[in-house]
Order: C-alpha cells, then structure tokens, then sequence
C-alpha cells in the first residue's frame, strides 16, 4: 500500500468514526450523569470506563493522537475508580464533565476546523492528577503491573474466540490479542482447527482458526474484554468464568461438564441432551435428600430467571442491531418517496377517469404499496425525542449549579418519536425554554421553603403523541408568570395601549413578542430580549403551535405541538373557484355545510351555530381575494388550534390527500396564510394553509378594527 | 455601471412585451416553456402571478408586463415562461417570468450595445444592462438579479408588516 492510499484510508476512517465519535461523547454524558446519581454503581462505572476506552482506541487508529492521550489520562483515573482505588466524587464528574467537553471541542477541531483550546486540555490533566490519591499515578498502565496475585482473587474463564473471517483486512492480528491475553495470567490457548478447509479451497487472506483460552487471572472481567473491545462487534466471543470465588459459580456450574463436552467434540448436543434429561436437576436432588423444601427451590430459580430476564434486557438496550446511514442519504430517499406519491396521485386520477378495471386494480396496488412505502421511509427518520431529552440533563445541572438552585429534571414518555430533522431543530428551543424555568421560575432554594414548597425545584419534561401529532410539555413548579408585570412591561414599551384590558392569554401571548423580557436583571443565563420570540418562530418553522399556561405562585407549562414529520402529510383538500386548498388533516376537526339562508340568520358576523356551539368563520374567497361565483352551498371545514374551533368556508371538500410539501422558496417566504405548497395529480400546484397563522392574523386584524 | 458589464460578444435571448423587444443574456436561462396554469399566491402583489409546477418543483412567476407598468400579460399561443436562474442575496433560486412570445438567440458585439438612457424607457434605469442595437431596432438588455431582487419583490411586505409579528 502506497502512501497516497493510506491518507485515503485514513480520511475514510476518520469520515467513518465521525458520527461515532460523537455518540460515544453523548454516551459518555448521559452515563457520567447517571454516575453522579448512583456514584457507586459498577455497572455505569464500566459504561463511563469503555466510552473512554473507545474513544480512545478508535481515536488513536483514526490518528487522533492528541484525543486518545487526552483520553487516556481520564480514563486511568475511571480505571482506578473501576478497581475500587477511589471513589466517585463530584469533583471527579465535574472534571471528567469539563473533560468530555474538551474531548468534543478537539473533536470539532478535527471535523468542524473550530480551533479547540489546547492549554485546556493540559489544565484538566493536570487537574485529574491532583484528585488522583497517592500510588495511582495516571501512567501508561504496563501489563506488568497488574495488581499483584495475592491481593486480588484469582478467577478463572474460559474464552471462546472466533473472529471474523476477514479479521486480517482489519489489520487485526489475533495473535496480538490472545498475546495480551497471556500476559494477564495463567493461560492455556488451544486453536480450533476443524474449521480450515482442504488446501485447494483455503483463502490465505481469511482467518479459519478460533481458540479456546482458559485463563486464570486476577484482572477481572472488564480487563479481559478490553483486549477485545475494537474487535467485539464482528467477531464472535464469549467469556465465561469457570471458577469465580462468589456468586457466579453457582449460576454457571451445573452445566459445566456438559459444556465442556460438547465444546470438545467428545459429545453431541443431541447426546447431551438425553443425559441430561435423565439427569434429576440439581433442584430436585437437594429437595428429595430433605436439605431445602421445594418452595425455597422454587424461589430461588426465580431469582435466577429474574437476574438472567434483567442480565438480558441489560444486553438488549446496549447491543440495538442497527447500520449507520449517511443522513443525505436518508433525505435522498424521502425526496425520491416523496416524488412517486405525487406521481400516484397521478396514476389514481388518470386510473379514475379512465374505465379499465384492470388499470384501476393496478393503481390501487400501487396506492397502498406506496402508503406503506411513505410510513416506512417515515420510520427510519424517526427518533425518539428521549435523544435529546437526556442532553437537557446537562444543561439543567449546570444551569442550576451556576445560579445557586438545586432543581430536578423529570423525563417522562421519552420514547415518543419524532422525525430526526424536526428533533435537531428543537433543541436550541428547549434549551432555552429550560434556562428559562430555571432562572424565572425556579425560585432560590430559601425562598422555596419560605413558600412551603420542596427545596428542589422539578422541572418535568414529557412528551405524547397524537395522530401526526407530538405534544411536548415543559412544566415547572416555579412562581409562575407575573402578570401585572407583564402588563407594566407591555404598556412601557408601547405593546399594548394604557387602558387595554387584555385577557390571561393574551398578556402571556405578549411574552412571545419580540423585544420582551420582564426579568429586571440581565443575567448569563437568560434575560437578553430576545428569547421566547425566537423559540416561538422556531416552533412556527416547523409547522407548530407553541402555547404557554401560568399560575401565580404555582408554576408554568409551556406546551409545544408538532407535527410528526416536515416532508409527507396528511393532507385534507379543498377547491375555491379553480384553486385548491389543503388543510393539514391533524387540525381538521369537522366539516358543516353553509347554506345562504344559514349565514343571513346570523347577520353580517361571521359565526356559525354548530349544535348549539358557536364557532366563528373565516371566508376563504374574501380572504384571499379570489373572483367568482360563490355556490349556494358552501362547505365549511372547522379547524381545531389549541382548542379553538374556528371554520374557513370553501366552496367544495375534495377529501384527503397524501400531501409532499414544497418549500416556496425566498419569493414567497412572507406569505401569510401559505406554508408550502404540494402537487396534485393533474400536475396543477395546491396551497397548504398555515391554518394557526391565519386565525392569528385575522384575530389580530379584528381586535385593531 | 451598465456597460462595463459586458466586454465580449455575449448570446442574448430575446422576448417581447407587447411590441417591444427585451433580451436576456443566456447564460442566466434554463429553459423556455408554454404558458400552463398559474396557481395564486392569495394576497400578493399582481405582477407576482403565482407558482407552477416544474417538475416536481414548485417555481414562481413573474408578470413582467405588469412589473414594467404594462397591461396583465394575456394567455395566448405565443405565451412562454422563460425560466431564469437569479441570484438573489447570494443565492441562486429559480423564477419564471412570463413574455408574451420568444424571439431568438441573438449574439451582440460589445460595440453595439449602448449605456442604457437615463430616460425614455420607462423603465427603472437600474433595470436595464444595456440597449443593443439590432438592424434598426433597439433591445432592451435586462438584468434579471435586479429586476428580481429581493427589493423589488419584497414590496409584498408593505402590505403584511402590519400584521406580521
């Protein structure tokens, strides 16, 4: 391999480990949080341990030098904490938080070319090395020094490893591996050569051998599947341990033997199998010799089934079987999805008209299989929103550290999904939503008592879906908003006229303003002016509604309602004259005819008696100015905004309608009433309403009037 | 600034409105298609005559009639909508601008194409790159980036930002 090729590759690999590496930092946060909650946990120690650890590994084969030294500076001190030397304390999770961030920082240098501070690094080491007690020096851990035998326990495992066939065009050499292996301990390596087959049909490049490790050492588990830990994924591993002082022996030992065998090629699983069955169980025998009564059996095999149901669930959340996909890639195919509803949308027109069945049968098919085809591309977009909900963990913590508030981040119905571009743009909104609680409404811990309330503020963060629609609450059990400030603020700047008497809602939909801050100090953390006009733009982009609730001494909730995805809705179509209309199907309430002598009976105002309700109306073709004849019976389609029906009359209801929005680009960006548009089956262009805009402006229109 | 412009023989497309003739330099022209249904933005100025479906995208239109003061552009055989690349504020987006007929593909010396008059045409000066001479005719060159920046299409905001938040 040339020079040239190597840079390639090398560039490749980096391109590769990129969404990768930002992963492991994230799976880095979350466990170091779940570490500062539970600081004694083995199992997050580990998972803090091998973030690093891979962080490091990957980092250094992709020639990030400066990231793997960095990392494994921190990772000698979660090396030492893994093997009981120290403990987990805050100041530890502060470093090693400061560190992540720094790791990131390097990351973005490498990727993002954003210069990353390089004394930084240094100072946290340094920093690290101060924590670190006496004899635990944050030094390239040799072989050699591994803890000497008559101290630790000395555990036996049998390991089975068969790597992957093209393990060499890794540039894995097993024998490195099972090297390392023997330098932990007593160790006897046993090749497995029944695999290699006859000389003619033997690939020299390919890996045929597996061995069998028995392996006494005193290093643990997790020492044992670090030296496997770049190649776990491909290659097929197990470790066992055989002979542990402790409760794994037990667990493991009955079917030993039987193992063994099998494994050695002395027995057939099928032998085994009816030996076994004659076999009594070692329950059995214990309860016929009167040692324990069957009961205690009983609960004790439940334990076992109990610890394995929970040992595999463990497995499961941590191993999710999935490929990684360029996210252009992804955007490609929704396009391409996209264009072939449009084009069925054509077929079923022309199949309708036409008056072959046969034609007709085929559009059907092809009708449902693209239905199908749009919700599964859908899918794969999908994340669940608890993505991001856990980086929040983050800034609430250092939020609240920073402005002297002690405050808890509830996550609830985490798993809802929501389409990986809408769930990118929301997290600067919630983010700042977050801050918000925490600077304004969370009050100062002494304060809170003084109010009988708990010294721990909570902030509660949850999610549900309904329909196409994802509702995401942010509620805190703060002091609310101050109405009569707002008021003031609104008046002093001109807002609102002095003598106004503005409802609850509209006063609170004021703080959604431009230019609007009511905390009388500005703060690092929030408090600027701009801010909830930002956040209620960013959820208008995205095709949401935003809508905040207050009480006085009790607390806020924000509530943001989104659609599911940006590119494919459902849509519901209507015609005015020529031009055709569709309404998002998720607001769609209901539709009722008008009829001229309806309309007459309520005079010259716009609302409509459906059932005894009164529901206000929205005249399209005055609205957007559209010449013709009006029919005598008019349809109208009752929209539900935040539970506000309002009605916008159109001359027919064509019906629903597989809706690709279309962006309208710059020239049109400002239109109110628009947000997109979509192409029909005749190839003619409809308009998607932007039915929350409309009733917004005509309200507003109104109330100036 | 109009003429230093263009210092070489450039290709020009040619259009009428009404009975003048106006050109386009050809390298800002993707294509040229017949007059099909224009669907309406609702409230918007009149010369923005809506959007159209070009396969599979939507695309804006232009009344270029309507824009230089003339009469609304009638639907005829001859109708096209050339569709134009502009670059607005640095990025390139995708127009149509309705003419009544489509003329030719003319190549202009820089020698005969003439500073655009300060008046006379009617015409906002900026407007124009130039006036090529042809024969005996004279051909209104226009600079479709200013004739479609944001500017000029941005007088719908007048209208909204009274209501717009």
């Amino acid at each position: 391999m040339n020079d040239e090729n190597e840079t390639f590759d090398l560039d490749v690999l980096r391109e590769m480990f990129r969404s990768e590496a930002y992963d492991l930092l994230s799976e880095l946060e979350s466990a170091l949080l779940a570490l500062e909650a539970s600081p004694g946990d083995k199992e997050i120690i580990s998972r803090v341990f091998r973030a690093l650890h891979t962080i490091k590994g990957s980092g250094g084969a992709c020639g990030f030098e400066a990231i793997a030294h960095f990392a494994h500076e921190v990772e000698s001190v979660y090396d030492a904490i893994r093997n009981d030397k120290m403990a987990v304390t805050r100041e530890i999770i502060n470093l090693t938080l400061a560190a992540r961030d720094q790791i990131a920082a390097l990351f973005d240098e490498a990727y993002k070319k954003m210069p990353a501070e390089s004394e930084v690094t240094q100072q946290i080491i340094d920093r690290f090395k101060s924590v670190l007690p006496e004899g635990v020096a944050p030094k390239v851990k040799k072989p050699a020094e591994a803890v000497s035998a008559a101290e630790e326990p000395q555990e036996t495992y049998r390991i089975r490893f068969r790597p992957a066939r093209n393990i060499f065009l890794t540039g894995t050499d097993p024998q490195l591996l099972l090297d390392e292996l023997r330098t932990f301990g007593t160790c006897r390596v046993v090749a497995q050569l029944d695999d290699i087959p006859s000389l003619e049909k033997l690939d020299p490049e390919l890996c045929y051998i597996y061995w069998d490790v028995i392996l006494t050492t005193s290093r643990g588990l997790n020492a044992i599947k670090d030296v496997f830990i770049f190649v776990q994924d491909t290659c097929e591993l197990s470790i066992e341990p055989i002979d542990i002082e402790g409760v794994l022996s037990e667990e493991h030992g009955y079917k030993k033997l039987g193992e063994i065998l099998v494994e050695r090629g002395d027995l057939s699983p099928v032998d085994i199998q009816e030996i076994m069955s004659k076999q009594k169980r070692i329950g059995e025998i214990l309860v016929e010799n009167g040692l324990v009564n069957n009961d205690r059996v009983e609960a004790a095999l439940t334990e076992q089934q109990h610890v394995r149901d929970l040992r595999k669930n463990r497995q499961k959340s941590e191993e999710i079987t999935s490929i990684r996909v360029q996210s252009e890639k992804l955007d490609k195919l929704v396009d391409l999805v996209g264009e072939l509803v449009t084009v069925q949308a054509r077929l079923t027109q022309v199949a309708t008209e036409g008056t072959s069945a046969l034609l007709m049968s085929i559009s059907e098919e092809v009708e449902r299989l693209t239905a199908e085809l749009r919700d599964n591309t859908m899918s794969i977009r999908m994340l669940p929103i608890g993505t991001i909900f856990n980086t929040f963990k983050r800034v609430v913590r250092d939020v609240s550290q920073n402005l002297g508030k002690s405050v808890d981040l509830v996550l609830r119905c985490a798993d809802t999904e929501l389409d990986k571009s809408v769930i990118e743009k929301l997290h600067d909104p919630l983010v700042h939503i977050i801050r918000n609680c925490i600077d304004h409404g969370i009050e100062m811990p002494d304060e809170r008592v003084a109010r009988n309330k708990p010294r721990k503020g909570t902030i509660l963060l949850s999610s549900a879906q309904t329909g196409s629609q994802v509702h995401i609450r942010i509620e805190d059990d703060g002091a609310g908003m101050d109405l009569d400030a707002i008021r003031r603020k609104a008046v002093e700047k001109g807002m609102i006229p002095k003598d106004a008497e503005p409802s609850e809602r509209e006063l609170i939909a004021l703080v959604m303003l431009p230019g609007f801050s009511t905390a009388s100090k500005v703060t690092d953390v929030s408090g600027r002016g701009v801010g909830m006009d930002v956040v209620k733009q960013a959820i208008e982009a995205l095709r949401g509604t935003i809508e905040i609730t207050s009480r006085r001494g009790e607390g806020t909730a924000i509530t943001m309602t989104l659609p599911l995805t940006l590119a494919i809705i459902d849509g519901f179509l209507t015609r005015i004259g020529d031009d055709h209309f569709v309404f998002p199907l998720s607001l769609v309430d209901e539709c009722v005819e008008l009829n001229a002598a309806q309309s007459e009976k309520m005079g010259d105002r716009d609302l409509l008696n459906v059932r005894g309700e009164i529901v206000p109306y929205i005249k399209l073709r005055h609205r957007f100015g559209i010449q013709g004849e009006r029919p005598a019976i008019e349809q109208v389609v009752i929209a539900k905004v935040n539970d506000f029906r309002v009605g916008f009359v159109v001359d027919h209801v064509v019906g629903g309608h597989q809706t690709v929005i279309k962006n309208l680009g710059k020239m049109y960006k400002g239109v109110d009433g628009v947000s997109g548009a979509t192409i029909l089956g005749n190839g003619s262009v409809a308009l998607i309403l932007d039915v929350p805009k409309l009733i917004q402006t005509v309200e507003r229109e109104e109330s100036w009037s | 600034m109009a003429l230093t412009s263009i210092t070489e023989t450039t290709q020009f497309l040619t259009f009428k409105l009404g009975d003048e003739v106006f050109a386009l330099d050809i390298t800002k022209v993707r294509e040229v298609l017949d007059f099909t249904t224009v669907t309406k933005m609702p409230r918007t100025p009149e010369f923005m005559r809506g959007v159209i479906n070009l396969r599979g995208s939507v695309v804006p239109v232009i009344d270029l009639r309507l824009k230089f003061g003339m009469t609304k552009t009638e639907s005829s055989v001859n109708t096209c909508i050339i569709i134009t690349e502009v670059t607005v504020d640095g990025d390139t987006t995708i127009l149509g601008a309705l003419a009544d007929s489509v003329q030719e593909v003319l190549d202009l010396e820089p020698g005969s194409i003439a500073a655009a008059p300060k008046i006379g045409t009617k015409l906002k000066t900026e407007f124009i790159k130039g006036m090529g001479k042809r024969d005996d005719r004279f051909i209104i060159i226009l600079d479709v980036d200013k004739v479609f920046s944001t500017d000029e299409l941005a007088m719908v905001k007048p209208e909204e930002s009274s209501g717009a938040s």
